[in-house]
């Protein structure tokens, strides 16, 4: 029964790991963890690629969590912070990359094809109307 | 006309296909880093030989190399002996003993050899994160003028040695 609990704690706590290691962080107010918890999860981590800060267990990223942390408590700003971490790693970091030439076609590319796309269903669908209206 | 129209959606599908097809099997760990280009930032730092403080201002005048290593990475024991290989030829090596313990490093260099003209400790990985490190080993080509050229990420071996020495001067 012992071991049994034991074994049970062990489960528990050995997958929660990584998270506590987050909340041992202190922060002076909520909003200052609200704005921790939303920056690493809008940036990305250098090492991994396809995980956020907040998902990656690399050693780079607890590091650059713990950066993050301290700029916060600094009194940074959000886009401080974002800058501090472009600076260093590109703007591959960001999720969200900026508005850009370089971007463009990733910000509107999509809506470029819809409205091409639309365009010919428009020119597909009136140029039958009229073959059916000089045919009948 | 109407026939040309007709084959607008096989050409993009040719077009954007092509595209696709010319990104497959690209190396996706690739990253240009943000500081090729710039001077080595600032640092003050412990040297593992001499317990002096080392500052930017003394960094070697020609062109060298920034070798970011530890002994908790075994990738770096692969690269090491290489890393002799171009001290002897010439190559000025700073190394960074990054994340590291004091003791384990001096050991290491004393029993594998010391290819490093100075090594500097960055216990925390602060200097590591202003370089834009992502781990170890990593290697920043630094030319004449004091400015960051290259950087290649992970281990400097026979294969790899002639784009990056093409980068030191």
């Amino acid at each position: 029964m012992m071991m049994l609990r034991l074994f049970l704690l062990l489960i528990t706590f050995g997958f929660t790991l990584p998270s506590m290691a987050e909340e041992l962080m202190s922060f002076s107010s909520s909003l200052n963890q609200t704005r921790y918890q939303s920056l690493v999860e809008e940036l990305r981590c250098p090492k991994c690629q396809n995980q956020n800060l907040a998902d990656s267990g690399s050693g780079i990223a607890v590091d650059l969590r713990e950066q993050v942390h301290q700029m916060i408590e600094q009194g940074k700003t959000d886009q401080e912070i974002v800058d501090y971490m472009v600076a260093r790693y590109g703007e591959f970091v960001l999720y969200r990359p900026p508005h850009s030439s370089a971007t463009f076609l990733l910000w509107y590319g999509p809506f470029i094809l819809l409205g091409l796309g639309l365009l010919v269903f428009v020119f597909v669908v009136m140029t039958n109307r009229k073959r059916r209206g000089v045919s009948s | 006309m109407r026939k040309v129209l007709l084959f607008i959606p096989l050409i993009l599908f040719l077009v954007l296909g092509s595209i696709f097809y010319l990104q497959l099997g690209k190396n996706t760990q690739y990253m240009p880093s943000a500081l090729v280009g710039k001077k080595v930032p600032g640092f003050t730092l412990v040297s593992l030989e001499t317990d002096q403080l080392v500052t930017q201002e003394d960094l070697p005048d020609g062109p060298y190399l920034i070798n970011f290593w530890g002994t908790w990475c075994p990738a770096c024991h692969l690269e090491h002996p290489f890393l002799i290989e171009l001290a002897d030829e010439g190559v000025i090596i700073i190394g960074i003993d990054y994340k590291d313990e004091k003791n384990l490093a001096q050991q290491w260099l004393a029993q594998k050899g010391n290819p490093y003209a100075n090594v500097l400790m960055d216990e925390i990985g602060r200097f590591g994160v202003d370089m834009g490190v992502t781990g170890a080993p990593e290697t920043f080509v630094v030319d004449r003028s004091g400015m960051i050229v290259y950087r290649h990420q992970g281990v400097i071996n026979a294969q790899n040695w002639p784009v990056i020495k093409s980068h030191l001067k």
